[in-house]
């Protein structure tokens, strides 16, 4: 008999695992102590954490709560722990907390910001969870206009006018395509909206029923507006609107229709190629120079579109890139069952490029609203302008770190559960076996 | 190359060919850039044919039935597929596309719906079927391929000779009059092949008209009434199963068929 012919004639049986390779000393064995290398690359590690955990968290924890100034808290420092350095300052943050948060806002008023938060949190419940009634999405259809009404005040005429200039496009568009083919319903529909926006709508809501059933909630000019508030609401309108706009750019780039992808390549290049800095500057002043004398444009809403601008040009190369990595099989796939352009994209397109390009896209949400204190430096109160605007009272002259230590805090939670959420969804969606 | 299917008895009295025309090509000319893949194509396929392309790699064979569902464009010539010509407007291609089944080598199952929602997609959304008349044509059509209880699963989840069988039950969903096939099996392991073999069978049994690229010569042998042989971008010999490999006319073709059948 050959050494090398063999057959096995019964099976092995299982067998539990040497006691290094599970439990906490098989962890820790291949985790930490490998070999001898690896196990002092971990004791200087611990000892990095330590000293940096003993500095910062003395500082967090043995503070001063309660004081009228900063001069104040150190003094109470001094009394009690013998040094005025190393413990934070909080009663800076309990003094101006609300302030933070809302800015200038009209205290009393402060229940409309509010209100608009949860309604935001309850009208992105079925955006963001299946399990989540499908009836909510009417919130959500209508929350973009409900929010406006919130936090502006005003006739909320003005804000029904405009909702149904889109509900009467959305009809003209349903109920002409098949009379004028679909692009002539689309022009048709923009046509009315407009028509209706400027003429029709004001007549019959905002004087017609407007002067009849005056529902109007107390106006708040965009200068009181500012802190957290602020920040939320340009990052969510950017977020919000920047994704489809983003879609439609990557689609018109990818687009055989010259001019079409003309326009896309060249608007994508030119706002990725500007500074948001300088798009903001030119919200803020030179935008005035082109409109009509007299106008007053919004300041908050020229800088929400500079920022959607900006978050679009960066989510239309992110989506690209999903767009890139699809197989050319899906597209052919999906034609050759005859699905029109439309349909491919919704159904089959889209929905895989936008799944592979979470990460990108979470990451440009992220990004947006972090940028969103830029606009402290034309001049909008945002929580890191707020921040110079109290240390400029001579009670908090000379504090930072516990303001910035705050505004962190605000900001991480923010993006931290976006950053949840899109791990979450990536596991969600995941339908292969890996 | 496998002869996996010529063990298999197939009943060729079932498979009538009618007087109809489903696909008529031509003087149809195709190029890549300046490269002239397809020259002067005249074919003729009756209802209830079933055609065996072969030829080598970069012969144009892939290209001339990818053309036929208008995957890709030609430049000259005609063609028409069931009563339709085939032109660059758009509600002409999609109209083809949804009467014209295709099978692909890759698959192209779309990995983020279930089995099920692959199969009832373009029913529900190109011809407007109710969701529940096209989960039940779907199931159908699942029993047919003989995977009706990976119904809810995903494509991944899926071996390839099952995913490709996927792949020809959500074509037939569509009720094609034609079927294209573009090397079915070729991306398959030897073991896989049989089954998907099986099913074009099956197919052709039912009186389907097909168009089939393969390197499969015993599917040929056993189901194709006419082999057309590709080099170059031309159709070099045309001929019956039998004669065409037992009686090759043209040198080129006597060479290729040595090589595929020669070990």
């Amino acid at each position: 008999m050959s050494d090398q012919a063999f057959v096995r004639s019964e099976i092995i049986e299982e067998q539990t695992p040497p006691l290094t390779a599970f439990g906490l000393v098989g962890w820790l064995k291949s985790n930490l102590f490998s070999n001898w290398f690896n196990a002092i690359l971990t004791f200087i590690s611990l000892y990095f954490i330590w000293y940096v955990l003993s500095g910062v968290l003395p500082w967090i924890f043995l503070s001063v709560w309660n004081a009228g100034s900063l001069s104040e808290c150190r003094e109470i420092a001094t009394a009690t722990w013998g040094d005025s350095h190393g413990h934070a300052c909080w009663a800076v943050i309990k003094d101006r907390w609300i302030q933070l948060l809302f800015g200038f806002y009209p205290s009393e008023l402060y229940w409309r910001p509010i209100l608009a938060f949860v309604l935001l949190l309850i009208s992105l419940a079925p955006v963001l969870y299946t399990s989540v009634p499908k009836k909510i999405f009417y919130l959500t259809a209508v929350y973009p206009f409900i929010l406006p009404w919130l936090m502006w005040g005003g006739s909320v005429w003005a804000y029904v006018s405009a909702l149904l200039g889109f509900v009467l496009g959305y009809a003209i568009v349903r109920y002409t395509s098949e009379i004028v083919g679909q692009l002539g319903a689309v022009i048709l529909s923009v046509i009315g909206a407009i028509v209706w926006w400027l003429y029709i709508g004001p007549l019959l809501l905002s004087q017609g029923v407007g002067a009849i059933l005056p529902l109007a909630l107390e106006p708040v000019i965009s200068r009181d507006f500012g802190g957290f508030m602020l920040a939320l609401l340009i990052g969510v309108v950017a977020i919000g609107c920047s994704l489809p706009i983003g879609i439609v750019l990557a689609l018109g780039r990818q687009s055989d229709l010259l001019i079409l992808k003309t326009i896309s390549v060249w608007f994508i290049e030119f706002i990725r190629g500007v500074p948001l800095i300088t798009l903001l500057f030119v919200a803020s002043t030179l935008l005035n120079i082109f409109m009509p004398p007299g106008t007053n444009f919004d300041i908050i809403l020229r800088v929400m579109i500079m920022v959607t601008l900006f978050a679009s040009a960066y989510m239309a190369e992110v989506i690209r890139g999903g767009l890139a990595a699809l197989p050319r099989g899906q597209f052919e796939g999906a034609d050759s069952l005859g699905l029109n352009y439309w349909q491919s994209q919704r159904l089959i397109i889209m929905p895989q490029a936008l799944k592979i390009s979470i990460p990108g896209i979470v990451s440009t949400f992220i990004g947006v609203f972090k940028d969103t204190t830029l606009v402290s430096i034309i001049g909008l109160m945002d929580p890191l302008g707020l921040s110079q605007g109290i240390r400029a009272n001579a009670e908090w002259n000379g504090i930072y770190w516990e303001l910035f230590a705050f505004i962190a805090f605000l900001f991480f939670i923010v993006c931290f559960s976006m950053s949840r959420y899109s791990m979450y969804l990536e596991r969600k969606l995941q339908t292969d076996n890996r | 190359m496998s002869d996996l299917a010529i063990d298999r008895e197939v009943d060729r009295s079932q498979m009538q060919v009618s007087d109809e025309e489903a696909i008529q090509i031509t003087e149809m000319n195709k190029w890549f850039g300046t490269f002239h893949v397809l020259r002067d194509i005249n074919l003729t396929v009756n209802k209830g044919e079933r055609i065996v392309v072969c030829g080598p790699s970069g012969s144009g064979k892939s290209t001339l039935i990818r053309c036929i569902n208008a995957l890709e464009e030609h430049q000259r010539g005609q063609i028409i597929v069931d009563g339709t010509v085939l032109s660059s407007d758009l509600k002409n291609v999609d109209k083809i596309r949804s009467e014209v089944g295709m099978v692909f080598q890759h698959f192209n199952l779309f990995p983020h719906l279930t089995i099920l929602e692959n199969c009832t997609l373009a029913p529900i959304w190109v011809r407007k079927t109710p969701k529940k008349e096209a989960e039940e044509t779907a199931m159908h059509f699942l029993e047919k391929v003989k995977i009706p209880e990976q119904a809810l699963k995903y494509p991944g989840q899926l071996s390839g000779g099952q995913q490709q069988r996927v792949a020809i039950a959500r074509s037939l969903c569509m009720r094609p009059r034609i079927m294209l096939f573009d090397e079915p099996t070729s991306a398959l392991d030897p073991e896989m092949i049989k089954e998907v073999l099986d099913t074009m069978i099956e197919l052709a049994q039912d009186g389907m008209t097909m168009l089939c690229v393969t390197h499969e010569m015993g599917f040929a042998r056993q189901v194709a009434n006419r082999v057309i042989f590709m080099d170059q971008g031309q159709i070099v010999e045309q001929n019956e199963p039998e004669e065409f490999f037992n009686n090759p006319q043209s040198d080129r073709t006597k060479l290729f068929l040595s090589q595929i059948l020669g070990h």
